[in-house]
């Protein structure tokens, strides 16, 4: 793992040469910022080593900074940086499935402690043309692998893990807003205004689970980390009734909603998996099974309260039912 | 020619500008200081409420904060532009208007990022910004950039006032309190207007004219990529650097040509700046217009034919939600000041004057178009999201910020001239040496 994340950040050094900024800015400063970045990514060895035994029946002596106390411990802002070891979190969303039942919405919002108009998830009602029929897309963070917010960030109060995950640490942030700019998906959101539950200190703050936010910065959805440590999945998936959510390990090649287990490359494979926007080049590691065979009548979304219809208003197909007076 | 007598009769035209204060002036100076208290409150009400208190929510994140930074910061790009142009320029002509332009440019580079500073919901957190830094951000290619800046033009600024503050220092009779006169002593560092004192600041000056046209140049395309390397539909345009150049030359010498003409009626410095200095900046106005509007509308015309999905609905927001203001900025902004330039028989001081005001209006509003109409567009169409959040409309404590900004600007500007006069004596005094120079060495050759 060590080697891996030394190459990663080789990598990471060698294309951020060749894009050149360099030069363009004074050497002195540079050079000193430079150094900085690169003490960054190399986690503090503690020189403790500890003797652990691998499933394969060999011992191996480990820096004590790798070992992970989980599921117990609490996560530090530092240790939510490294990202659970071999891991590679991945998501696949059936929209064959989704009538809006709006669960994951729900239980994200009560997990993360989100007020009932703030949303990690947010449910589109999307339409490939006009001739298509319109269906429900659920979208989380995407959690890309060149993801546009991490690279934009001057702090790097949003950062990506080993594991895939694209998390952000409130307590570095400083509310420039530029990673919600530079996101194609408006996965990100603000606190706006202090809230009283941002006082609530009883559980130490954690990337992982993101409570208790903090005014002025920036929340998103996470992929429940906390969740992922204890082996379960996260709230949206877990709470899903129709199990349009899947979500798995890219490197055990397995995905679950709860009540099928697949193998991740057959299922997007045989389906047809996508991912939404590929042309953008940010690589998603959210994919789409495309909405055939529905098993729901689109109309079965809108038995939701008023004003959460009146969110999708100025969707024209939205327009046109209110016209007919269907809804 | 006695230089000495010049420099006294000099510093007797300009003094009263130094020495006294008009009532109107004072009343002036009030307002402005009653413009900067209701922004300094406003900005104690968001600092306490956090944004909520603005018009910005998650998807306009970005207000007209970031509006007027860009739009601060161009002036000064442009301001130290021209400066940097017209030190290679000989004739005594430029010396009128060369230390407005001068000013300018370091005060609204003061006042730019202070809004840049207002979109930042942690300020409390700002040196995060220099203890965890990440070098592949735009942000921090703004932030070195606009620091260097500063500190050029900063430096740019000084060296030209040296000189003045030799002279004022030199002044025995000079009505001014005696701490006035110590900051002269102390600022003119030792200047004796002795020949190779005068070599050495002219060779530095030289060399920073060129360094500041550079930094400058260097400073706005980085602002510009703030905006063009997202992926926004609105945003993501490789002509975004060269546009926003010429659009902050645009709104720079607008402001320019502005201050001259308020400059020259309260001092009544029509001695100094002249019609011919009007007619100048009016040509280039002019040109920047064209240019201006090329931009403008290869920007527009390359996203209407193409139609791809997301510029097709950009353009549609513009044209149904924004229409007038598309018209005034795009339009009126561009084509009223052509006719206006492009007429010998128009071009009156007065009526360059209403050309600049409009260029300036007009551009101020092409940067609301640039930034609002973009966020209000996503790639993935704004939906399941409550209705106050969809779009953007400023409240009073955004525009108190932006009235207080603009008035720290002139209150600044106020303070600096009564400091030191807005004509460089000095560099009247050097126009003068040369040409007595050059009339000596022809009588020479002759006899």
């Amino acid at each position: 793992m060590k080697n891996n994340k030394i190459e990663k950040s080789g990598t990471n050094r060698r294309n951020f040469l060749r894009l050149g900024f360099i030069s363009t800015i004074t050497v002195a400063t540079g050079a000193s910022l430079f150094s900085n970045l690169i003490i960054e990514e190399e986690p503090d060895s503690s020189g403790e080593k500890m003797r652990l035994l691998t499933p394969e029946g060999k011992i191996v002596e480990v820096d004590a900074t790798y070992i992970n106390k989980y599921p117990e411990a609490h996560i530090t802002p530092a240790e939510s940086r490294k990202g659970i070891p071999d891991r590679k979190f991945v998501m696949v969303i059936d929209l064959a499935k989704c009538k809006n039942a709006r669960n994951c919405v729900e239980t994200c919002q009560k997990e993360h402690q989100l007020d009932y108009n703030e949303e990690f998830l947010k449910i589109q009602l999307m339409q490939d043309n006009k001739e298509a029929d319109p269906y429900w897309f659920p979208k989380p963070c995407y959690h890309c692998d060149s993801p546009p917010c991490v690279t934009v960030c001057p702090t790097g109060a949003t950062f990506k893990r080993e594991d895939n995950i694209v998390l952000v640490d409130a307590e570095r942030c400083i509310g420039c807003k530029f990673c919600v700019t530079s996101c194609p998906y408006s996965a990100r959101i603000f606190n706006w205004g202090h809230k009283e539950k941002f006082d609530n200190k009883d559980i130490p703050y954690s990337p992982e689970t993101g409570i208790p936010a903090t005014e002025g910065t920036i929340m998103k959805c996470d992929f429940c980390p906390d969740m992922l440590r204890q082996g379960k999945l996260p709230h949206c998936a877990q709470s899903c009734p129709m199990g349009v959510i899947y979500f798995g390990d890219k490197n055990e090649d397995i995905v679950t909603n709860g009540e099928e287990t697949v193998r991740f490359s057959k299922l997007i494979k045989e389906r047809s998996g996508y991912r939404h926007l590929e042309h953008l080049g940010t690589k998603p590691n959210v994919y789409y099974l495309p909405a055939v065979n529905r098993q729901f009548p689109l109309e079965r979304g809108f038995n939701v309260d008023e004003d959460i219809i009146e969110r999708y208003k100025n969707v024209e197909y939205v327009k046109d039912l209110k016209k007919q007076g269907k809804i | 020619m006695d230089i000495i007598k010049r420099k006294k009769e000099l510093v007797k035209e300009f003094s009263p500008m130094l020495e006294k204060t008009s009532l109107i002036s004072k009343l002036w100076i009030v307002v402005l200081i009653a413009i900067i208290s209701v922004g300094i409150y406003a900005f104690y009400l968001q600092f306490i409420n956090g944004h909520k208190i603005t018009g910005m929510r998650d998807n306009v994140v970005w207000g007209i904060y970031i509006i007027n930074f860009i739009f601060f910061v161009g002036i000064s790009y442009s301001g130290a532009f021209i400066t940097g142009v017209l030190h290679f320029f000989k004739g005594s002509w430029k010396y009128s208007i060369a230390r407005i332009i001068k000013i300018i440019t370091v005060l609204s580079l003061i006042v730019g990022p202070i809004f840049i500073l207002l979109c930042i919901g942690r300020l409390d957190r700002l040196h995060y910004l220099f203890i965890y830094p990440r070098i592949q951000s735009p942000i921090t290619w703004d932030i070195i950039a606009i620091m260097t800046d500063l500190i050029g033009c900063f430096i740019y600024l000084y060296l030209t006032f040296i000189p003045d503050f030799a002279i004022l220092r030199d002044t025995a009779d000079l009505k001014v309190p005696r701490w006035q006169k110590n900051v002269y002593k102390v600022l003119a560092i030792g200047y004796q207007d002795t020949a190779s004192q005068r070599e050495r600041l002219h060779k530095i000056t030289e060399i920073m004219s060129v360094m500041i046209i550079a930094m400058a140049i260097v400073a706005y395309t980085v602002l510009a990529w703030i905006f063009s390397l997202t992926l926004q539909p609105g945003w993501n345009s490789t002509i975004f650097a060269p546009y926003f150049i010429i659009a902050g030359l645009y709104s720079g010498v607008g402001v320019i040509i502005i201050s001259m003409y308020l400059i020259r009626k309260i001092y009544k410095l029509e001695k100094y700046i002249r019609k011919i200095h009007f007619i100048g900046a009016g040509i280039v106005l002019l040109i920047i217009s064209l240019l201006f509007g090329y931009f403008t509308f290869s920007e527009y015309f390359a996203k209407w034919f193409s139609h791809k999905t997301n510029d097709e609905e950009l353009l549609n927001t513009l044209f149904s939600r924004y229409f007038w203001e598309f018209i005034l900025a795009n339009y009126i902004g561009v084509l009223v000041p052509i006719v206006i330039l492009f007429f010998k028989k128009l071009r009156t001081i007065k009526s360059i004057t209403f050309a600049a005001v409009i260029a300036v209006l007009g551009l101020w509003l092409n940067r609301y178009l640039i930034v609002i109409p973009t966020l209000e567009t996503p790639y993935i169409p704004i939906q399941d999201t409550r209705p106050e959040f969809i779009f953007y409309t400023a409240t009073w404590i955004e525009y108190a910020l932006s009235f207080a900004g603009i008035a720290a600007f002139i209150l600044m500007f106020k303070l600096i001239m009564k400091f030191v006069p807005i004509i460089p004596m000095s560099g009247i005094i050097d126009q003068e040496r040369c040409e007595e120079n050059k009339t000596n060495n022809t009588t020479n050759q002759v006899q």
